[in-house]
């Protein structure tokens, strides 16, 4: 630490730019906090329809009939759509986008089922009627005949010899090869690294846990929203809140038999996604009755139908063999990750196996994943998606070695800390990382010497790793004549991101971020740009504005030498004054030139499209203190402080929002949050009364340190930072839990009755 | 028969009347049927806060009141908080302190915290955290908004 007196919010900076690493305000700020930003269903079209959802009331179950006479004949009813509207096409034909390759006919039955329902939720029909209230109505009046199944719950039930199917056309994928009999074990996949049985030879300890984490959901507080037109040109406009424009507009038109651009996507304001709104729900439905009834439909969800029917993230059987030598050497490492895709495959098992020991330097590994369908919502992306339920596996064992070895928990990570060249056990080298550099930050914080006193209290650490990823964005920039700029982009701004592309910009022009104008567009007003997810925004998006305003630098000082008759090598821009290397007395502030530009040629655009690899993973930690009730098992956070390798925070303010926000989540993940199924399979806790996530009474201030470790993959340094920082959290609450309570959390989450059970249990 | 009852109100200082269906909220009377739409829909069933609005000096979630219940009430909603002259000293320190990322329950938050200045201007953390638990973030973890909330009283008084 630079800083000796206590300060909430540090930036340990190592490098320091004109607007790069400021705080100006947002762009968008002022319609934010005055109500006037437009999100997903604000400011519907004149002769809008709403639509309803009828969904399953069964987890699993064949459909035998669906009667919709009865909707239809209600008064007010415009028009009632099943799965059988969709097109159809060959059992195996494919869809790929960026969130995977997966049968269209599955999409389809995903988001209208018309053979069997797979979770409580599953839409079955669309109605779309005057208003919201005829449209519920309506879809009361569809009789649909089930024939129910039993349900399978999580990923160790889904293996098990016998169980029931999903899918009667679900094979297991193994080292590139397709099982010969269904299951709902998608697939399989192994990483391995060194010699497994070697390494558990030369440990001195060897720990061997089991872990089961719950089901948990991104409860973003602006559920899914949409207005979709189904124009009499064949082409469909989608306005609605999505991190994903592109992706959405393409997944859409997939299903519904359309080339991509026959699909416009117009991004309006999103209420938080974090991952969980990358694909589209309602608007293929609202694209068929659109179609039926020529006119604009919307459907916004509840708060029940979020809950029931969009992506969670994964429930997870997890378990984690590691050794260690007496010396604090990590000798050697397995991990069997299975966890629950939900109704379709697909669940994060990947980057959960990748993930798990990331952070260490360890010879010996050996990962096995399994992503298994169950009978719950599928699930979706959900900040570092799959890596917060490995690392409360993988963290809390090392914790146990730290106590058993009598070594410090910090210090038993910097001895194992991977490092530039450490070999993760998925393949990758790691490049330049921050893992020691977050480490060391944690040491030295004055949280982590401070005293904790008091009864049933303890401290915690633990640390996590994310990739974040690069994907393509495009920016386009114009000059104008009073010496700003535009910038359009395609990344719906999630948290501040306008602010952070346009310092970006200014930055290589040298003028102030507020004379850059942000805007981010529609699909048919700028070029591919993947979703606003995997932290991705602030590195390939902002590598795209980059771009785009180098091509305006360039443009510029040939502008210049035209202007001057002078040759353009001539002529250098630095910190926004254009001016000639040899005759002082040529010069023009970037203001000067911009007005000059009409008359000289014309107003000068500069574009950017990238699609960049560079990506820098990320490292974070936090530490944390607690007061667990010993007989209550009521856990309150009393201090936080979360550790962060940003690479280069663009704008701090909100790069701090970023660390606090995820550690948020991560301790609602930790402590609260659970679906909790009855035995047929329903959720029965779909409300966020009884969905608990974080309030403001039940978090203390949380500190935060931005570490920067630049990214040699980006211009400015930016590795990306809207993830890493939810995966520690509850394992460094458990660890804390450990020294508050003396008992070892094997389950999240670590909620009041969880906790008791593990009190009773250690004291029998 | 008519299907729907004439409500008069008064809000963000004006006189507005309007239809209201039976079984319509206050919340849906604002967005769809008066156009204000600064208030939000996050659950519907009052548990996140982002619908909130000032009826008659007191807080309440706009969902769970009906529309034919604010007959005769004083209504302020997320649209009434600036001024003609500018934004309210509360927004502004929004802003400052980067207290909102996506932005969906900034006005449910704004709204809250203008009251809970005009009932105890030097509010603790504590009690800054009391009077907002009514109001779901997904986003920041209340750090930066508890701050802002202090530092808006810091100004104003």
């Amino acid at each position: 630490m630079t800083t000796t007196a206590y300060e909430p919010n540090v930036v340990l900076a190592t490098e320091t730019f004109d607007v790069v690493g400021t705080r100006p305000i947002r762009h968008d700020g002022t319609d934010k906090v005055t109500g006037r930003a437009e999100y997903g269903s604000d400011g519907q079209p004149v002769s809008v329809l709403y639509c309803k959802i009828l969904r399953s009331p069964h987890a699993h179950a064949r459909i035998k009939s669906v009667d919709t006479s009865k909707a239809e004949a209600l008064d007010g009813v415009k028009a009632v759509v099943t799965g059988k509207d969709f097109p159809s096409s060959p059992p195996d034909e494919e869809w790929s986008g960026t969130t995977g390759t997966f049968k269209l006919k599955d999409l389809r039955e995903h988001r209208l089922a018309t053979k069997k329902v797979l979770y409580k939720g599953h839409p079955v029909a669309g109605v779309a009627a005057v208003n919201q209230h005829v449209a519920q109505e309506a879809i009361e009046l569809i009789d649909v005949q089930y024939e129910p199944l039993p349900p399978i719950m999580t990923a160790p039930q889904g293996m098990a010899k016998g169980a029931t199917l999903l899918h009667d056309d679900l094979f297991t994928e193994e080292a590139g090869e397709k099982g010969d009999t269904p299951s709902n074990l998608a697939s399989h996949l192994q990483y391995k690294k060194g010699d497994i049985e070697k390494g558990f030879a030369e440990a001195d300890v060897i720990i061997e846990r089991e872990f089961n984490t719950a089901t948990v959901h991104q409860g973003y507080i602006e559920p899914h929203s949409c207005t979709v037109h189904w124009n009499k040109d064949g082409k469909v406009h989608i306005w609605n809140s999505t991190q994903a424009p592109f992706d959405v507009r393409d997944m859409t038109a997939g299903i519904l038999g359309l080339s991509s651009t026959d699909v416009r996507l117009t991004p309006k304001e999103i209420g938080g996604g974090f991952g969980g709104k990358w694909e589209p729900y309602g608007e293929p439905i609202c694209a068929l009755l659109s179609k039926k009834t020529g006119r604009p439909v919307h459907n916004a969800l509840t708060r029940a139908e979020e809950l029931e029917s969009t992506g969670p993230t994964p429930g997870s059987y997890i378990k984690v063999k590691m050794g260690i030598t007496n010396e604090g050497k990590m000798v050697a490492a397995q991990g069997h990750l299975a966890y629950e895709a939900g109704a379709y495959l697909g669940s994060p098992v990947d980057p959960g196996a990748q993930c798990i020991f990331a952070p260490y330097d360890i010879p010996n590994v050996l990962i096995d994943g399994y992503d298994v369908v169950v009978n719950k919502p599928k699930t979706a992306a959900y900040r570092a998606p799959g890596a917060t339920n490995a690392a409360f596996a993988s963290e809390t064992v090392v914790d146990e070695f730290a106590e058993k070895l009598g070594i410090d928990p910090i210090e038993l990570r910097l001895l194992n800390a991977a490092k530039e060249g450490t070999r993760r056990a998925d393949g990758p080298v790691f490049p330049r990382v921050g893992c020691v550099e977050v480490l060391e930050a944690m040491r030295d914080h004055p949280h982590y010497s401070a005293p904790l006193e008091g009864p049933n209290r303890g401290r915690g650490v633990a640390i996590g790793f994310w990739f974040n990823v690069g994907l393509q964005s495009a920016a386009n920039m114009n000059v104008n004549g009073d010496g700003t700029v535009t910038l359009t982009e395609g990344s719906p701004d999630i948290g501040g991101s306008r602010v952070g592309l346009a310092m970006q910009g200014a930055e290589v022009l040298g003028i102030p971020a507020e004379d850059v104008h942000p805007s981010v567009v529609d699909t048919d007003q700028i070029g591919f740009t993947a979703g606003s997810g995997g932290s991705r925004v602030t590195f390939a998006t902002g590598w795209a504005v980059y771009e785009a305003a180098s091509d305006i630098k360039r443009q510029l000082i040939e502008r210049a030498a035209l202007i001057w008759g002078v040759d353009a090598g001539d002529i250098e821009m630095e910190k926004g004054v254009v001016q000639s290397k040899s005759d002082p007395d040529l010069r023009f502030t970037f203001k000067e030139l911009a007005a000059e530009l009409d008359g000289s040629g014309g107003y000068v655009s500069g574009r950017g499209a990238v699609d960049p690899k560079g990506e820098g993973g990320a490292f974070a930690g936090l530490i944390v203190d607690v007061e667990a009730d010993p007989d209550t098992g009521k856990v309150q956070v009393l201090r936080a402080t979360v550790v962060q390798d940003a690479g280069k925070a663009i704008h701090p303010s909100y790069v701090e929002g970023q660390l606090q926000g995820g550690t948020a989540q991560g301790i609602g993940w930790g402590l609260n949050e659970e679906y909790f199924m009855d035995p047929e399979g329903r959720m029965a806790n779909s409300t966020l009364l009884d969905y608990r996530m974080p309030i403001a009474l039940d978090l203390p201030m949380i500190d935060t340190v931005i570490v920067e470790v630049a990214n040699p993959g980006h211009p400015f340094g930016v590795r990306g930072v809207g993830e890493v920082n939810i995966i520690s959290p509850p394992a460094a609450l458990a660890n804390a839990l450990h020294r508050a309570l003396d008992v070892r959390m094997e389950q999240l989450p670590m909620s009041p009755g969880n906790i008791m059970e593990a009190v009773w249990k250690k004291g029998k | 028969m008519p299907t729907k009852t004439h409500v008069q109100t008064r809000i963000n200082g004006e006189d507005v009347e309007f239809l209201s269906e039976p079984r319509q909220s206050l919340l849906e009377c604002l967005r769809d049927v008066i156009g204000l739409t600064g208030s939000k829909e996050g659950c519907n069933d009052g548990n996140c806060g982002a619908c909130t609005v000032n009826l008659d000096g007191r807080i309440v979630d706009s969902c769970l009141v009906l529309g034919v219940e604010a007959q005769g009430s004083e209504i302020l909603t997320i649209e009434g908080v600036a001024t003609p002259a500018g934004l309210h000293p509360i927004q502004t320190a929004f802003l400052e302190n980067a207290a909102l990322q996506c932005g969906i329950c900034t006005p449910g938050f704004i709204v809250a915290s203008k009251a809970l200045l005009e009932a105890e201007p030097n509010p603790s953390e504590g009690r800054i955290r009391l009077w907002l638990a009514g109001n779901l973030c997904r986003c920041t973890g209340y750090d930066k908004i508890v701050r802002a909330v202090m530092d808006a009283a810091g100004k104003m008084s």
